[in-house]
């Protein structure tokens, strides 16, 4: 057993584990921690595949930026509500695992014929330099697109965030009055209309 | 026995098919959203995994793109949760059912 094979296998198995609590755990602290360890196997893959800019970016990028982001969001709203059980679609889980275990059997099935099974050798390693070589020669549009999507991104969400309201011009005192369109709490309707 | 591309996309596909059967399961949006993330994660896996196998640059440089917008919807998603959840007081997609007819 070569030691490519013995880190693949340790790495996999915590990718697999990070996805299980990520889809099961109540809590989504846990969630979000199993989806870390998922996050961190994957940049292991990339240093075995030699992308090694790839793992940084993952680590840098997903494993702090990202689910900091989350986990800031998570601290707002608040961990303790629980999800209730019940499922208004009836037979979802089972639904769920049927549709799942297809898919998967699906994927495998038509990916074994597809899938390299041998090592080709023509492998290239990820370097900074290999990477903006491509980046800044034939993939110079793209890289430029993602500054446009960015802005629209960060303009989005500062608008989002900044959000208070809509202007109503209210009869009677001549001036707009900001009126917070936050819906009277409506009485919980019993269950189906 | 060395570890060839297709065992990575192997892993890659069942975790994208775990991805979204959390997607379909969990009520929590915020949850949904991580599901989302690993699925991108997954394809990603696959980007890598055969532009190595081919001896390609492009596969990372697709992954790297995928990262980028992929953050770029974080940022959006996250911004439109608080928002709902300011408004609503709740993040459980069950609740908001406002626009059905």
């Amino acid at each position: 057993m070569n030691a490519e094979l013995f880190v693949f296998i340790i790495f996999a198995v915590a990718a697999l584990a990070g996805a299980v609590a990520l889809v099961t755990a109540r809590n989504p602290v846990y969630s979000a921690m199993g989806l870390l360890l998922t996050m961190l196997s994957m940049a292991v893959f990339y240093v075995l595949m030699d992308a090694h800019f790839v793992a940084v970016v993952q680590v840098i990028i997903y494993a702090g930026a990202v689910m900091t982001l989350f986990l800031f969001v998570i601290m707002l709203i608040g961990v303790d509500r629980s999800e209730d059980n019940e499922e208004k679609i009836p037979f979802q889980r089972q639904i769920v695992a049927i549709l799942g275990g297809g898919l998967i059997l699906l994927l495998l099935v038509a990916g074994h014929g597809a899938w390299v099974v041998r090592d080709t050798g023509l492998a290239k390693v990820g370097t900074i330099e290999e990477i903006s070589d491509a980046l800044f020669g034939s993939w110079m549009l793209p890289f430029e697109a993602t500054i446009l999507l960015l802005t629209i991104a960060a303009v989005g969400s500062v608008a989002l965030a900044r959000y208070e309201g809509i202007v109503r011009q209210v009869p009677g005192p001549a001036s707009a009055v900001r009126v917070p369109d936050v819906e009277p709490a409506e009485p919980e309707a019993g269950g189906e209309r | 026995m060395t570890v060839t591309a297709g065992w990575y996309m192997a892993l890659a596909a069942v975790l994208f098919v775990m991805g979204g059967a959390g997607l379909l399961l969990r009520k929590n949006a915020l949850i949904m959203f991580m599901c989302i993330e690993l699925m991108l994660n997954s394809v990603n896996l696959t980007f890598v995994a055969a532009g190595h196998a081919l001896g390609s640059i492009d596969g990372q440089l697709a992954a790297l793109f995928v990262v980028v917008v992929a953050a770029a919807e974080v940022t959006v998603g996250l911004a439109i949760i608080v928002m709902v959840f300011r408004k609503r007081s709740t993040a459980s997609v069950d609740e908001l059912s406002g626009m059905k007819g």
